[in-house]
């Protein structure tokens, strides 16, 4: 009787957990029991089609003895390491330009932004294996003005950078994020910098810069995160080529579990992925108290 | 004075180069739906020499199976259109009941969904399509797979977005509305969702435009080809035909990127996107 109290007593307190119900079973059946199956998972060798024979940690010791997988992963990090700076940097820059009254800045805008919400695509990857072909309209251009031209998606670094200038060409959403922090900048601060004897870069780097802070961090941390999986680029531009030059890690564990069908393999290359992007994401975190500013903590100061 | 006339000069000089480097892409790929096979690559310009239609006729001719572009665009729709609407209501219910209320647990609740956010999907690719396969949902005629973890508010950076914005509406609206007798799912509704209505746009357009660009989704949860989205279409386009016929692939690419374009200027019509996600 007084158990049935309580629970009903727990119920009435609790009942706005109803709102966040349909979360907090997604959360479970489609997060976390899956997070939860692939690590039990990673430790076998699922087949799909054999089921499972043996246990242990074979898949771990592969992956570190398989120089492929170790150099996917390299390949990853180097993906992500240059092209997120790269792009959020052409962003800033953009959006430090844009920040003045200037005529006809909504053209521009909106002229930098379309590229983002396109560059994701699957057919956005099939142009930018159209225009670096061999015979693609980039060598076309070389060839018209004299220069060398380059193949671009059979050469491995050239490769990459390809791979890498699609992502930095959709700088526009972290652009407009930007501006938007920039223009929320009182204009006081900015003068009392001048006042103060500061030029404009020095007004930028040390003023401007400091206050908006926060939405870098957050750009660079979102972009870590979604550089870490690209897969459609490699996928649809180069297959994983030339020579395994842009195999990143996402496109090597949809080969192993889709391809191969070995799950328990997969399973466990997706642990290293979790474990390597989560390790990248602490590393954000840790970085965070020393460079990102706190409106909050001056207030209480 | 002098001197701020040449930095602006130089400014725009700076920005207008980068906006036509930017641009070129776009503009290249609409002339060259319009260029013969063998113009198309020849030709470092922008204009075509001789125009043809070909490349768009054949763009909706079918490649003869069961698919074709008309198709994939209406099956890109089919997952789209009912994917955002049920993440519209759910995230719109779970950012609410996060940033208004007090329930048991919700410290660790609250550190869940935002551990969400940072762990990739990529992750989780395989584990669920072991799921999905138990239960059946490989090639659902409704694109399950696709849609119901998102219809539970799975896209937890939206759901983030949502309960900042709901934070910075004063408590003081609820507490009127409370008086007058509302519930708080009437606060919701009346109260809340009006005033939320640009970022529930930017929301809405956000998953539309995740979902029409994602692949690897349909790639593993869609077999049947008559049930294909457009992503899917255009790489078979380009492996059926690159080579010979790539102005028929640019065009099926062109024809792809009309509707987010689309998109893109009406919502920027009716709402300003940019502003989402930030305004504290």
């Amino acid at each position: 009787m007084l158990n049935q109290n309580r629970s009903a007593g727990f119920l009435r307190r609790n009942r706005h957990l109803l709102y966040i119900l349909p979360w907090l079973i997604g959360f479970l059946i489609f997060q976390a029991a899956p997070m939860l199956y692939s690590l039990i998972c990673g430790f076998t060798d699922f087949n799909l089609f054999r089921g499972v024979s043996q246990t242990g940690m074979m898949n771990y010791v592969r992956i570190f003895e398989d120089s492929e997988t170790m150099h996917s992963i390299g390949l990853t990090l180097k993906f992500a390491f240059l092209s997120v700076p790269l792009k959020i940097g052409a962003a800033l820059l953009c959006a430090a330009l844009l920040a003045k009254q200037l005529r006809g800045i909504r053209i521009f805008r909106t002229l930098y932004y379309l590229p983002s919400i396109l560059g994701g695509s699957v057919a956005a990857s099939v142009l930018w294996k159209a225009m670096f072909r061999d015979h693609g309209v980039v060598n076309a251009m070389l060839t018209a003005l004299h220069l060398p031209v380059h193949s671009w998606l059979a050469e491995p670094h050239s490769a990459m950078w390809t791979i890498i200038l699609l992502r930095v060409w959709e700088f526009g959403s972290p652009m407009l994020m930007l501006l938007a922090a920039l223009q929320q900048i009182p204009q006081e601060y900015a003068d009392a910098a001048a006042l103060d004897g500061a030029g404009k870069l020095r007004t930028f780097f040390s003023v401007k810069l400091p206050m908006i802070s926060p939405v870098l961090y957050y750009n660079l941390m979102l972009g870590f995160c979604a550089a870490m999986q690209e897969f459609n680029a490699p996928f649809v531009i180069t297959d994983g080529g030339p020579r395994g030059a842009t195999t990143l890690f996402s496109l090597l564990l949809y080969r192993s579990a889709f391809t191969a069908n070995e799950m328990g393999y997969a399973c466990a290359l997706a642990w290293v992925l979790f474990l390597l992007s989560a390790s990248v994401s602490a590393g954000f975190l840790l970085l965070r108290r020393r460079f990102v500013y706190d409106p909050d903590g001056e207030a209480k100061a | 004075m002098k001197r701020v006339r040449r930095e602006r000069l130089l400014r725009m000089v700076i920005l207008s180069a980068g906006a036509a480097v930017m641009i070129f892409p776009l503009l290249w790929l609409v002339s060259a739906t319009f260029r013969s096979n063998s113009e198309l690559f020849s030709d470092a310009g922008l204009f075509p020499r001789s125009v043809t239609f070909d490349g768009w006729r054949n763009a909706f001719a079918s490649y003869g199976g069961q698919i074709s572009l008309m198709k994939a665009l209406r099956n890109t729709y089919m997952i789209a259109l009912p994917k955002m609407l049920l993440t519209l209501i759910s995230v719109t219910l779970t950012a609410y009941g996060f940033a208004r209320f007090r329930f048991a647990g919700k410290r660790l609740l609250t550190a869940l969904l935002f551990a969400t956010v940072f762990l990739p999907q990529t992750v989780l690719y395989v584990p669920q399509f072991i799921l999905f396969n138990r239960l059946g949902w490989i090639d659902s005629p409704h694109y399950l797979p696709l849609i119901v973890p998102a219809a539970l508010a799975g896209d937890t950076v939206l759901v983030i977005m949502l309960i900042q914005f709901i934070r910075s509406i004063p408590r003081t609206y609820d507490e009127a509305a409370r008086l007058d007798g509302c519930n708080s799912l009437q606060i919701l509704w009346y109260i809340l969702v009006p005033q939320l209505r640009p970022v529930l746009m930017s929301v809405g357009v956000l998953q539309l435009l995740w979902t029409v660009n994602d692949y690897m989704g349909p790639l593993l949860y869609v077999k049947t080809p008559a049930r294909y989205p457009l992503s899917v279409y255009v790489k078979l386009s380009m492996d059926a035909d690159s080579g010979f016929a790539w102005n028929r692939v640019l065009a099926v690419c062109c024809i792809a990127m009309l509707p987010q374009i689309i998109l893109f200027f009406a919502s920027q019509r009716s709402a300003a996107p940019e502003s989402g996600g930030l305004k504290e």
